[in-house]
């Protein structure tokens, strides 16, 4: 059973109350409780059960404008206490930062809604077996497929988060999460996919054999690829790489990469950073979302926030911190972003393959291109020439570049967006980027 | 060497007996049990951004049978949880049987002294350090606008008890310092990263101010980049440079000759072993026996000493990385290649310092002998598909040649290749091996390893440059 909140605000106020004892000025804590059960599976049979259980703390304790932070996983009091007293000593001799504070107060989350994030469901490894069996079965139904791995996760959390302001308040979580991975092989080549459903309540998990089939589909159709010529070409992302566009945008608009000035969007508030048809949207109040929160990092009140509209920068992603740094008031976005996506384009799927003669439609990225100073990114790719609206043949060993500034400004949008994740997007076009093949 | 039963109702003789109960029926298996301290400290924007202390303590314990593997960890070290462990893993191997298998190779060498680094250098001194670094490169340059400087310490200790109550531990320090500059000059912004370290003390690396070196390199690569033109689009002829340029080994067949993926058969590798897979005058080992680099151990996380492991011998495949399971079931024997990142993760065959060894060319033969490619001197990560083979990597200083000179720089772009493939187009080896500066960390399955890499120049013949410029 996970930890309940009495037992992690005990421990809670036994670092604050310390912290204090020893002269520390002021104090955050936060106690955290996790237990997770996977069960793998590989080509129809167990290959392993890995069961966590596991504690975490960190505190930060300040003297004034003096604060340094501990963590640990080792909850004995007699261990905390060596910890908080090393964790002040540091404090002492670390150089004051003006910007270092606890939040305002009157930010804090005052009432905590429900948003419906956690089920009490035991899904015993028993279940998770039968489930698995099922979606290696439909997985590995066509002969192409010489390989599978599957794997079920469940997870419960609790935590609290308290400071010597007097916020404290905590809630359980919990997860469940489910994944296949496929490899297919034909006379010319192997190939590696892969599908997953993640989920708040077990209920909502997809059905074992879509999960396996849909797997088995990504990968067979990869099977003989091509590789195509250096060209500028308009290409297509797949929802699964689309949402990725959105994860950079948000490195970029973070209050510490702004601060740092160390962000392609620095300065940009009120300007055009996407096409004009663009919304962006973060949300922290979806019902069982898998980014909802009911308040940041910080215990600071988390609000929808409109972060483009029609294409123009509105806000940044503002902690207590940086947003001291730059003039800016937290807007509950320690940790970053909660459920955030595009709103829906205005032209349908099909529509949008068609939209040129010929496209190259992206379903893996690989490498870490992506430079948030300059905005370049190139990364390795893999998808499908499409031609006139239909799947031609699979490519792979090529890649593809550009720069966010231009790219973002070149975004067409799918009608097709589900809010599945915490980051969510609708198929995505765009245009004049770069192709590097043969 | 920490004790891990001294703070705690479990005694040495009831784990020694739990441990035993629980294995008795199984193939393989261990408690192992670890405690870590580490810091990290952060200089940036002109301040001490955080200075964050952490420790941690847990087991994980394994039990093993034929294919499958039970695993169970907590970070309370007590009767009942290592008990309820117990239980955990017996429940998932009820109906197997297996003879467990005692034997384990013993070594006395170590590779690294049993120092806390964290303690070797007070804070003050850790700080004086960050803002001298500061001051140097702000002063240095008008263009410098912002430098971010830190240092991370790590001293783990671990024991890993066997059945029969066979115990084998290791300390290992680890120590990284790190500089990033970034330039603005006429509009343009550009960054440069450069760090040291390795399993010695911070000031093993530090003296004779060597943190200066590390921010005149770290500035030299953004200065290059300032002046960086849009990279070319397309297959061509790629010189790399020596020493960390090497993650192309490890991303393009390091990876594929991981034994789990060759088990699995989901290596482009698995059916190559004996096969030519590299031009001759390729030679690829894998090294955990190097004097205090980050990807040395002096035993794995199975309690295997490490080893000098030959993967190609003149262009021929001849080893796979393995940990004892996946050795076992393989038939083969470990190599000591048996890694985790910490008590929350399982064990899987990982890479330790993985390093081409030198030929006999000049890296100024190779860049005579191009007409039109890039010379590669810096990268930033990389990533594989062990299935499909392909790899990337990303530069982050590079300069084109043209008619066998070099020429401008060029903008950070990614280059993809085929793994099975790509070291037959190694058409020169150069004289000049070198091993990296001591930054490396390695991902597989959300568990992260230090790691090292080393190779001498090479002239690869044919690779797609993932540029803008058609």
């Amino acid at each position: 059973m996970v930890k309940d909140q009495e037992f992690l605000k005990s421990k809670a106020s036994y670092c604050l109350d310390l912290a204090k004892k020893i002269g520390a000025t002021d104090a955050s804590v936060t106690v955290g409780h996790s237990i997770s059960e996977t069960v793998n599976f590989r080509n129809k049979s167990l290959e392993a059960s890995d069961r966590s259980d596991g504690l975490a703390l960190s505190i930060e304790t300040y003297l004034g404008k003096r604060r340094s932070s501990i963590s640990s996983s080792n909850l004995l009091d007699e261990n905390i206490k060596t910890l908080i007293e090393k964790c002040f000593e540091t404090t002492k001799i670390t150089p004051e930062d003006e910007f270092n504070s606890l939040p305002d107060k009157n930010l804090l989350a005052k009432q905590i809604s429900s948003l419906n994030l956690y089920d009490e469901t035991r899904f015993e490894n028993d279940k998770k077996i039968t489930y698995l069996k099922d979606l290696e079965e439909a997985a590995s139904s066509n002969k192409q497929i010489i390989n599978t791995e599957s794997s079920f996760t469940e997870n419960k959390s609790n935590f609290i988060l308290a400071n010597s302001d007097g916020f404290c308040d905590g809630y359980k979580t919990s997860s469940f999460t489910t994944s296949c991975v496929t490899v297919a092989k034909d006379e010319n080549s192997m190939e590696r996919d892969y599908e997953f459903s993640s989920k708040r309540h077990l209920s909502d998990i997809k059905q074992a054999s879509d999960l396996g089939n849909k797997a088995a589909e990504l990968t067979i159709r990869k099977l003989s690829p091509n590789k195509i010529g250096s060209e500028k070409i308009s290409i297509i992302f797949d929802k699964r790489i689309s949402k990725g566009m959105l994860s950079v945008f948000a490195s970029a608009i973070s209050a510490s990469a702004i601060a740092r000035g160390t962000s392609f969007l620095k300065d940009k508030i009120d300007h055009q950073v996407f096409a004009n048809s663009i919304n962006v949207i973060d949300k922290p109040d979806i019902i069982k979302g898998m980014g909802s929160q009911n308040f940041d990092s910080e215990g600071v009140n988390s609000n929808t926030l409109q972060l483009i509209e029609n294409g123009i920068l509105k806000n940044y992603l503002v902690d207590t911190y940086n947003g001291k740094k730059i003039n800016l008031q937290s807007n509950g976005r320690s940790g970053g972003t909660t459920n955030l996506y595009f709103e829906n384009g205005h032209i349908s799927y099909e529509d949008l393959l068609k939209k040129n003669s010929k496209s190259l439609y992206i379903t893996e990225t690989i490498g870490h291109g992506s430079n948030l100073v300059t905005g370049d990114y190139s990364v390795g790719a893999t998808g499908f020439l499409v031609e006139d609206g239909e799947f031609k043949y699979p490519v792979n060993e090529i890649t593809i570049a550009g720069n966010f500034k231009d790219m973002f400004k070149n975004i067409t949008l799918a009608n097709d967006l589900e809010i599945e994740y915490s980051v969510n997007s609708p198929t995505m076009m765009i245009e004049g980027m770069t192709v590097a093949g043969k | 060497m920490s004790n891990f039963f001294n703070k705690s109702d479990l005694t040495r003789q009831d784990a020694d007996k739990l441990v035993s109960e629980t294995l008795n029926n199984c193939d393989d298996g261990e408690l192992y049990l670890e405690e870590s301290k580490s810091e990290s400290i952060l200089l940036d924007d002109n301040k001490i951004k955080s200075s964050n202390y952490s420790s941690d303590l847990g087991f994980g314990f394994r039990a093993i049978s034929n294919e499958v593997v039970a695993y169970s960890y907590s970070n309370e070290i007590s009767k009942v949880s290592l008990k309820n462990s117990s239980e955990n893993l017996k429940s998932t191997l009820k109906s197997i049987k297996g003879t467990y298998n005692h034997e384990i190779p013993k070594s006395n060498k170590k590779f690294y002294k049993d120092i806390n680094p964290i303690e070797q250098k007070t804070l003050d001194s850790k700080l004086e350090v960050l803002n001298k670094v500061n001051e140097f490169l702000r002063k240095k340059d008008g263009s410098v606008k912002q430098v971010t400087a830190s240092f991370a310490g790590e001293q783990k200790s671990i024991e890993i008890i066997r059945s029969g109550g066979e115990s084998l531990t290791d300390v290992r320090p680890l120590i990284r310092f790190n500089v990033s500059v970034m330039l603005e000059k006429n509009g343009r912004k550009e960054t440069g990263v450069y760090g040291i370290g390795g399993r010695q003390s911070y000031d093993d690396y530090l003296k004779n101010d060597n943190w200066k070196n590390v921010c005149e390199e770290a500035f030299r690569i953004a200065s290059v980049n300032l002046e960086s033109k849009p990279a070319p689009a397309g297959e061509m002829k790629v010189v790399l440079g020596p020493g960390w340029p090497a993650i192309l080994i490890h991303e393009a067949i390091g990876h594929g000759l991981e034994g789990d993926f060759n088990r699995k058969k989901t290596s482009a590798f698995h059916n190559l072993m004996g096969e030519k897979v590299a031009s001759e005058g390729v030679t690829i080992v894998d090294d955990g026996t190097i004097d205090n680099r980050r990807g040395s151990l002096t035993i794995d996380d199975e309690g295997t000493p490490t080893e000098r492991t030959v993967l190609i011998e003149n262009g021929i495949l001849k080893n796979f990385m393995q940990d004892r399971h996946n050795a076992r079931l393989m038939n083969t024997r470990s190599t000591g290649s048996g890694r985790r990142e910490n008590y929350r993760h399982i064990v899987l065959p990982r890479m330790r310092n993985t390093m081409m060894l030198s030929g006999n060319q000049t890296q100024d033969e190779m860049i005579k002998s191009v007409d039109k490619g890039i010379f590669a001197v810096s990268f930033g990560g990389g990533q594989v598909d062990i299935t499909s083979g392909k790899f990337v990597f990303n530069c982050t200083e590079a300069y084109e040649i043209n008619n066998g000179k070099i020429g401008s720089p060029i903008k950070g772009a990614t280059l993809i290749g085929d793994g099975p493939s790509i070291l037959k187009e190694v058409s020169m080896v150069g004289n000049d091996m070198m091993l990296d500066p001591g930054i490396g960390t390695c991902g597989k399955a959300g568990q992260g390893v230090p790691v090292g890499v080393a190779q001498p120049s090479i002239l690869i013949d044919k690779m797609t440059v993932g540029g803008t410029k058609l």
